[in-house]
C-alpha cells in the first residue's frame, strides 16, 4: 500500500501519437496518495487518452508511467487488481443481469464472499431493486451507478473515474459524490476523475490538472486556480483554459 | 499481485458465457439447429446413396460421420470467435482488460466456451441421428475422441485467427467467422478421399490436420483400422497451428493496446 502523500501515480514525459495526430505530449505529473484529483479539459484535450494509458489499455508512444509503485508498462498486472475504473463510455454485457455482471467481475478481481460484497454495494448505491434486471434494460443513470459498483467491487486503492455522475439526476449525483467522498476518506484511496461538472470538481477535488491540446497547461487546488485566474468559480477557469487564456489575462 | 495464471479468472469468463447462454434460448437453439439440419440432410442423402453407390454401401454412416465431424471443426471455430465477438458487441473489452484478466486467460476461456458450445451443438445432432437413421457415431469408439479433439483444436486455431483479424480491423470483418473455415473444406477430404484431389492439391491437403482426421475416419469405417500415424500427424500439425494462432492473437492484442482499439470497438 502506498504511504500517505507518496505519489500513487507518476507520469514522466508521456506522449501518445495516433498516426499524424499527437493526442498528448510531454505529460509530467504526479498524483499524491489519499487525495482526489481532477483531470479537466475540453473535448479532445487528452483526458480519455491519459486515463486509458493509466489503466494500461493504451500503450504510450513515449515516456514512463508508474502506478502504485510499479512500472505500468512492464508490470501492469501487479497493480490492476488494486485499481479500478468507471466510465459511461465503456459498457457491460447488455443481456446479463446486473447481479451476473457484478458477479463475473467479482470473480475476475478475486473478491472473497462476492455475494455479500455485491449486496453491500447494491445497498449503498441503491441498486438492490435492479440486481435481477438485464443491464441493457437500465436507464443511463442506472448504468452509471452499476458501473460505479463494478469499479468499487475490489475496494480499489486507486479509482479512475470518467465523468462519474454523468446522466445522474441531481439527487442521485449528490448521493454518489457523498459516497465517493466518504469512500476516499474511509479507505485512504486515491481518486483521479475526469469531469465536465465544475461544481463537482470544486466540491470533491483537492487538486486539478488542466489539459489543453494534449498538454498540461495549469495545475492547482480549485481555490488557488480560481484566485490565479481572477474568477468566481471553476466554470469560469475552465472556460479561460479551454479558450486559451492564461492566468491573469482577465477578460 | 495477482497470479500469473488464474483458473478462477478463466472460470469467471466461462461463467459470463454460461449466463449468456442460459438467458437466451435462441442462442441454445442456434447451437443445435445447424448441425441437426446438416445431419438430417446428409442422412437422407446417405439413405439414397446406400442403394446407388457401392462406396457408401460399404459404410453407410460415413457421410453422417463426416458431416458431424466437420461440424465439430466448424462449431469449434465459431465457439471461439462468437464468444470473442460478444465482448466486442457489448463494448466490454475496456472493463475486462483494466481488470487482472490476462489476454492468454481470455484465450483459455474462449477455448473452454468453444468446447461447451461444440459439445452441445454436435452432441445434440449426434444423438438425433440414432432414432432418425439408426446410426450412432459413438460406434467409432475411442478413435472418435481423437478425431473430435483434433478437429476441435483446428477449429480453435481458425477461430483465434479470425478473432485477431476482427480485433484489428473491427466488426466489419465479422463475417470471416462464418466463411473463413470453408476455405479448407474442399481440401480436407470431408466426403471423399484425399486421393480424389489433383496431385498438387493433395500436397496442400496433407498440411491440414483435418485431412488426416477424415482419412483416419474412413480407415476406421471402411477397413476397421485405426491409423495412429494419421492421428499423430494431425496432432503435430495442430500444435503448430494452435501455437501460431495464439501468438497472432496475443500480438494483435498488443497492437490493439498500441492503437487504442480496446476502448473504441463496438456495435
Amino acid at each position: 500500500m502506498a504511504t500517505m502523500n507518496a505519489p500513487v501515480i507518476r507520469v514522466e514525459g508521456v506522449g501518445k501519437r495516433f498516426g499524424d495526430v499527437m493526442a498528448v505530449e510531454g505529460l509530467d505529473f504526479t498524483v499524491a496518495a489519499g487525495g482526489t484529483t481532477a483531470l479537466l479539459g475540453g473535448n479532445g484535450a487528452g483526458k480519455t487518452t491519459t486515463l486509458s494509458m493509466l489503466l494500461g489499455l493504451l500503450i504510450p508512444s513515449s515516456g514512463r508511467i508508474e502506478v502504485l509503485g510499479e512500472d505500468l508498462l512492464r508490470h501492469r498486472f501487479r497493480v490492476l487488481g488494486r485499481m479500478n475504473f468507471s466510465s459511461p463510455y465503456v459498457d457491460l454485457p447488455q443481456r446479463l443481469t446486473v447481479f451476473q455482471n457484478l458477479n463475473v467481475y467479482a470473480h475476475l478481481y478475486g473478491i472473497p464472499r462476492s455475494r455479500r460484497r455485491i449486496d453491500e454495494l447494491a445497498d449503498q448505491l441503491d441498486l438492490a431493486g435492479l440486481l435481477k434486471r438485464p443491464y441493457g434494460s437500465l436507464s443511463s443513470g442506472q448504468r452509471t451507478r452499476v458501473g460505479l459498483a463494478k469499479a468499487l467491487l475490489n475496494r480499489p486503492a486507486l479509482l479512475l473515474l470518467d465523468e462519474p455522475t454523468a446522466s445522474l439526476d441531481p439527487d442521485t449525483a449528490d448521493r454518489v459524490r457523498t459516497y465517493l467522498t466518504a469512500y476516499q476518506r474511509d479507505t485512504g484511496a486515491t481518486l483521479l476523475m475526469a469531469s465536465h461538472n465544475m461544481a463537482e470538481v470544486e466540491r470533491m477535488c483537492d487538486d486539478v490538472l488542466m489539459l489543453r491540446g494534449g498538454h498540461i497547461v495549469d495545475r492547482g487546488p480549485p481555490p488557488a486556480l480560481i484566485a490565479r485566474y481572477g474568477r468566481r468559480d471553476m466554470e469560469e477557469v475552465f472556460l479561460d483554459v479551454a479558450r486559451g487564456r492564461s492566468a491573469g489575462d482577465g477578460s | 499481485m495477482s497470479a500469473v495464471f488464474s483458473t478462477r479468472r478463466v472460470a469467471a469468463m466461462v461463467l459470463r458465457n454460461v449466463y449468456l447462454l442460459r438467458a437466451s434460448w435462441p442462442r441454445i437453439l442456434e447451437l443445435v439447429y445447424w448441425p441437426a439440419v446438416q445431419m438430417i440432410l446428409w442422412g437422407f442423402i446417405s439413405q439414397f446413396l446406400r442403394g446407388n453407390s457401392t462406396w457408401v454401401a460399404q459404410a453407410s454412416g460415413v457421410l453422417i460421420s463426416a458431416v458431424l465431424l466437420w461440424d465439430v471443426m466448424f462449431r469449434g471455430n465459431l465457439g471461439v470467435s462468437l464468444a470473442f465477438f460478444e465482448e466486442m458487441y457489448s463494448r466490454n473489452l475496456g472493463h475486462l482488460f483494466a481488470s487482472p484478466l490476462r489476454p492468454y486467460e481470455l484465450v483459455c476461456s474462449l477455448l473452454v466456451i468453444s468446447l461447451i458450445r461444440t459439445t452441445i451443438g454436435v452432441g445434440g445432432a449426434a444423438l438425433l441421428a440414432m432414432p432418425l437413421y439408426g446410426y450412432s457415431i459413438f460406434g467409432l469408439g475411442l478413435p472418435l475422441l481423437a478425431f473430435f479433439a483434433n478437429l476441435l483444436v483446428m477449429g480453435w486455431a481458425i477461430g483465434l485467427l479470425v478473432s485477431a483479424l476482427v480485433l484489428r480491423y473491427g466488426l466489419g470483418a465479422e463475417s470471416l467467422a462464418w466463411v473463413a473455415i470453408f476455405a479448407v473444406a474442399p481440401v480436407s477430404g470431408i466426403y471423399y478421399p484425399i486421393s480424389v484431389l489433383p496431385q498438387w492439391l493433395q500436397s496442400v491437403a496433407w498440411f491440414l490436420p483435418s485431412s488426416h482426421v477424415f482419412e483416419g475416419m474412413r480407415a476406421v469405417m471402411f477397413h476397421h483400422q485405426f491409423r495412429a500415424d494419421l492421428l499423430i500427424q494431425a496432432g503435430l500439425l495442430n500444435v503448430v497451428y494452435l501455437g501460431v494462432a495464439v501468438t497472432v492473437f496475443l500480438y494483435v492484442f498488443h497492437v490493439a493496446r498500441r492503437r487504442g482499439l480496446l476502448l473504441h470497438i463496438g456495435e
